[in-house]
């Protein structure tokens, strides 16, 4: 599927000069911009289950809250996946266990927003602004982050995979989209050269759209021909890679391989709202973790190289009840776990202070208390991986509490 | 997502402008007004209050006047289906099928298609033709309904009836491919939402509560008391029985209950009241057997109810079964946070993305006057000078399903095939009853307009002029369901179908649309080939917005 496109587009591309010759940075593929650093953000929307994704298997009161539902301990059929003794992480991420035991995966867990809604949409609209509480907050922290980093700023500098521009990378500074699955990198009617230089024509100068549709049509263009990978041609005889988080993985790894102009990327992924019979070592959230899992662990290796410079996160708005609801799922809560992933990343280690799990200690009685906040998280990470200084990071993450704690969260 | 946030501070505001003139500034405002261009003010409507003109359209309003068909769209019974619609969704089913007997199917093909997977996985058949029976089955249930909303939205001339389904339906969405929802969406859509749309509030509102769709969508059918044991007693207990696990409260829909469909998400209630509304609605549950057998779509279970003392919203609430439920609805729909929540969504829908807070107040009153009929609410705000100033007039970027719909409508062809429209409202992020979350779609420009989005609409249009998208051909020839491949092919434009006689004739376009199409544009469009003309008009920058 994805080579027929291909040789489509480059039959396309070879015949056509596309009118963008005033932008001469198309040609300056191979010149990175200041910072080489790359950082991917995943978010799972609908509040992922995070202590069953880092499970405190060994305390009593686990077992306790959730009698139908908690992981068993490592070793049982099922069982949690040892972290260090008293954490366990979930079966169905088996594939990120070698990211573990090599030190590049990383945990926060009792991490999460300040702010006590229990609105998905709120507290989406809170990790992705990065201003908890405040809804007047229009652009995201990523596309401020992306302001704030110096160098060019092209359209395929900050890829958000899906149909619609998320709130995190909404704002000033010029992002793209890209369509998930197949579709994202596959030749449209604009390619062709009669069309394309009509619609190009319509769209100059046009008082709402120019500058929208002149992006479209770089991003695009740098997206078909990065989109090209040998490896992956080679490989398309063997079975093709399962549907959805993994396939997406794959792509993004081999565009941001291909096109050094690439430095940031926002993959959203749903589901994780599991009020109902939501499992555990097996069951509904397992197979939603399994193949997220896979896709990291794709994502991860095929980066190669690149991984060393690269930081994952996987965050999402809040975690759900410590205790089981009703309906052998779980209600939306409060604290959750964040994932950190990268070639040098402090991982093997489960970072933040845990708030526990004991009856007394649970946030207004019901939910993991929060002793991180994310921003901290964020902000660790723009400043030791991405090297923002602290008037970038005041502007990228406004109004931090103070004292702004760091989490040390790469190896020395 | 952005409201005000204090309820009650603007409810002030609203009750004293009210009192103290805000006649005179509308009057005012009218005054230093220049008449509007009547062909501008037609395109208008026709735009905001429908899904953008026919053939035809423009001369009819103009004839009628801008008054005189708004008053006709707030009743649609008086004008008649043209008869190709009428027999086309007799043919479809849609109108007359009993949800139970959908349901049925639907459970007996789904049971059947996973043992025939499970055969063939063990390779003991290679390939039965069953199983693709029991595909088409639940593929023909999901696409039936699709296509019954995209052909009443094409040629029904009830064009606010049917903009207003669609607000409604998204109000308090359901997501379609959550289990047994993809045979219960389409009764959601004709019982509980249709017949209300221009009715009261209170009624829509109970309505979504009972269906079998919310109800299994948000998880309340299964919510209980914390010590109920299902194991006692009567046959209707069997569902949660059959869910082996422990019975109990799930505040799934309570909190959207009150978050989405009535006082929003600042409408000033506690995680306590998510919780003690929650225990008020336990027992509110349907059984699936009984829905299969017969047609029952609601149930009360009282066994399942938590009979214990409840506060909520600052009201002590003693044990009285349902009524309690149905008392919670009434509250919700009568309160000024709601009716704040209803008018802002409503504002922002046919006026602008940032509606002016004075007209959002004035609606919020005249709900509460009436008591939460929606018809004279409407008539409130089709009327103001607000939803009826030039200043307002093609600010609103359409949405994915107001493009592909407006652009079909113009165009003119026959849409046989609707999967390429599906698949195009998929790729642009807007799947039909594909929205996961209850909160449904946003209809802003801030939520739909970004680069690649742009193209693609682009892409669709052009494809749709020049005949190269397959929609005049009999989607029954190709013998398949709606499965994500064959849609997405038929959709990307790129097979190169071309049929001659569908590409369309710019002319005919340009006098469809009218003065919505600047001069720019038709300039451009002029200096082209005539092949592309048409492409051109309906991926101008004109046409992206309403």
């Amino acid at each position: 599927m994805l080579r027929r496109h291909f040789l489509q587009s480059l039959a396309l591309s070879a015949g056509i000069m596309l009118p963008f010759s005033r932008h001469a940075f198309a040609i300056q593929v191979q010149e990175p911009g200041p910072t080489q650093k790359k950082l991917v953000v995943i978010m799972l929307r609908g509040a992922v289950d995070g202590l069953n994704v880092v499970a405190p298997v060994g305390d009593n009161n686990y077992q306790h809250l959730r009698p139908g539902i908690h992981l068993t301990r490592p070793g049982s059929e099922s069982g949690a996946l040892n972290l260090d003794g008293y954490f366990g992480m979930h079966p169905a991420l088996a594939d990120l266990q070698p990211l573990w035991n090599e030190k590049k995966l990383a945990f926060i867990h009792s991490s999460g927003s300040p702010d006590n809604t229990r609105s998905h949409f709120d507290a989406q609209d809170y990790m992705e602004t990065a201003t908890p509480g405040r809804k007047s907050t229009q652009d995201g922290w990523m596309n401020r982050l992306l302001a704030a980093l110096p160098g060019e700023k092209f359209p395929t500098r900050s890829l958000a995979i899906g149909a619609v521009m998320p709130r995190i990378l909404s704002g000033s500074a010029v992002a793209t989209t890209l369509a998930a699955g197949a579709a994202g990198t596959r030749a449209s009617l604009l390619d062709n050269p009669a069309i394309g230089n009509a619609f190009d024509k319509m769209y100059e100068g046009q008082a709402s759209y120019a500058k929208q549709y002149q992006d479209a049509r770089v991003a695009h263009k740098d997206i078909m021909s990065a989109s090209m990978d040998k490896t992956e041609m080679q490989a398309s005889n063997g079975a093709p890679l399962p549907s959805g988080f993994p396939g997406d993985a794959s792509r993004l790894a081999t565009l941001m391989k291909n096109d050094a102009k690439i430095q940031m990327a926002f993959i959203a992924l749903g589901g994780w709202d599991t009020h109902v019979n939501q499992g555990a070592g097996t069951g509904k959230l397992a197979s939603l973790l399994k193949p997220l899992g896979q896709g990291l662990a794709t994502l991860s290796k095929q980066l190669g190289s690149l991984f060393n410079d690269t930081t994952i996160i996987v965050m999402s708005e809040f975690g759900r009840t410590a205790r089981e609801n009703g309906t052998g799922g779980t209600d939306h809560g409060h604290g959750n776990v964040m994932w950190v992933l990268g070639g040098q990343v402090a991982g093997g280690k489960v970072h933040g202070r845990w708030s526990g799990i004991d009856n007394s200690g649970l946030y207004e009685g019901r939910d993991l208390a929060i002793t991180t906040d994310f921003r901290t998280v964020l902000a660790s990470i723009s400043e030791q991986h991405l090297r923002l200084t602290d008037a970038q990071l005041n502007r990228v993450f406004p109004n931090m509490p103070k004292p702004d704690g760091r989490l040390a969260l790469f190896a020395a | 997502m952005k409201q005000s946030t204090s309820c009650m501070r603007t409810f002030i505001a609203a009750a004293l402008s009210l009192a103290l003139g805000a006649s005179a500034s509308s009057a005012t405002f009218e005054a230093s007004k220049p008449t509007p261009n009547p062909e501008k003010m037609a395109l208008h409507v026709l735009n905001r209050i429908g899904y953008g003109p026919k053939p035809g359209d423009l001369q009819l309003v103009m004839n009628m006047g801008v008054e005189q068909y708004i008053q006709r769209q707030l009743h649609p019974e008086s004008i008649p289906l043209p008869s190709a619609l009428s027999n086309r969704l007799a043919a479809l089913g849609t109108e007359e099928s009993r949800v139970g007997d959908v349901l049925g199917q639907f459970i007996a093909a789904r049971k059947d298609a996973k043992e025939e997977k499970k055969d063939n996985e063990s390779k003991t058949m290679a390939q039965d033709p069953a199983q693709e029976s029991a595909r088409e089955i639940i593929g023909r249930i999901a696409e039936n309904t699709a296509e019954a909303r995209l052909a009443r939205a094409i040629d029904s001339p009830r064009q606010l009836e049917e903009v207003m389904v669609d607000f409604w339906f998204n109000h308090f969405n359901v997501f379609a491919n959550k289990g047994i929802d993809r045979a219960l969406v389409s009764s959601y859509e004709r019982d509980a939402i249709r017949p209300n749309v221009f009715g009261n509030f209170r009624t829509l509102l109970g309505a979504t509560a009972k269906h079998p769709a919310m109800l299994y969508y948000l998880d309340n059918w299964m919510s209980t008391a914390q010590d109920y044991q299902p194991n006692r007693g009567k046959r209707f207990r069997t569902d949660l029985q059959k869910s082996k696990s422990p019975s109990g409260l799930n505040e799934n829909y309570a909190r959207e209950l009150m978050e989405l469909h009535t006082l929003g998400v600042d409408g000033g209630y506690t995680q306590k009241d998510v919780t003690e509304l929650a225990r008020m609605l336990t027992g509110w549950t349907f059984n699936q057997r009984e829905l299969v057998r017969r047609n029952t779509q609601f149930t009360f279970n009282s066994g399942a109810h938590d009979a214990g003392r409840k506060i909520w919203l600052g009201r002590e609430v003693t044990e009285r079964g349902q009524r309690e439920g149905e008392m919670a609805l009434d509250v919700l729909a009568m309160h000024p946070a709601t009716a704040h929540h209803l008018a802002y969504k409503l504002a922002q829908y046919f006026v602008s993305d940032n509606p002016p807070e004075a007209l959002v107040n004035r609606l919020a009153q005249r709900y509460l006057d009436v008591r939460g009929e929606i018809r004279p609410v409407l008539e409130s705000l089709l009327t103001s000078p607000e939803f009826l100033d030039e200043a307002n007039v093609g600010v609103k970027f359409k949405t994915p399903y107001q493009f592909v719909l407006s652009a079909s409508r113009a165009s003119a062809l026959p849409i046989n095939n609707i999967r390429p429209l599906l698949g195009t409202l998929t790729q642009l992020g807007m799947p039909l009853y594909g929205s996961v979350t209850p909160d449904g779609y946003k209809n802003t420009e801030a939520a739909w307009l970004n680069p690649d989005a742009l193209t693609r609409r682009i892409g669709f249009a052009t494809a749709l002029a020049s005949g190269r998208l397959p929609v005049d051909k009999s989607q029954e020839s190709s013998g398949q369901g709606m499965g994500k491949k064959q849609i997405e092919k038929q959709s990307d434009g790129m097979q190169r179908v071309r049929v001659d006689s569908q590409v369309l004739d710019a002319g005919a376009l340009l006098k469809t649309l009218g003065d919505s199409i600047s001069t720019r544009t038709r300039e451009l469009v002029k200096g082209n080939p005539e092949k592309l003309q048409a492409s051109l008009v309906l991926g101008s920058p004109d046409f992206m917005r309403q």
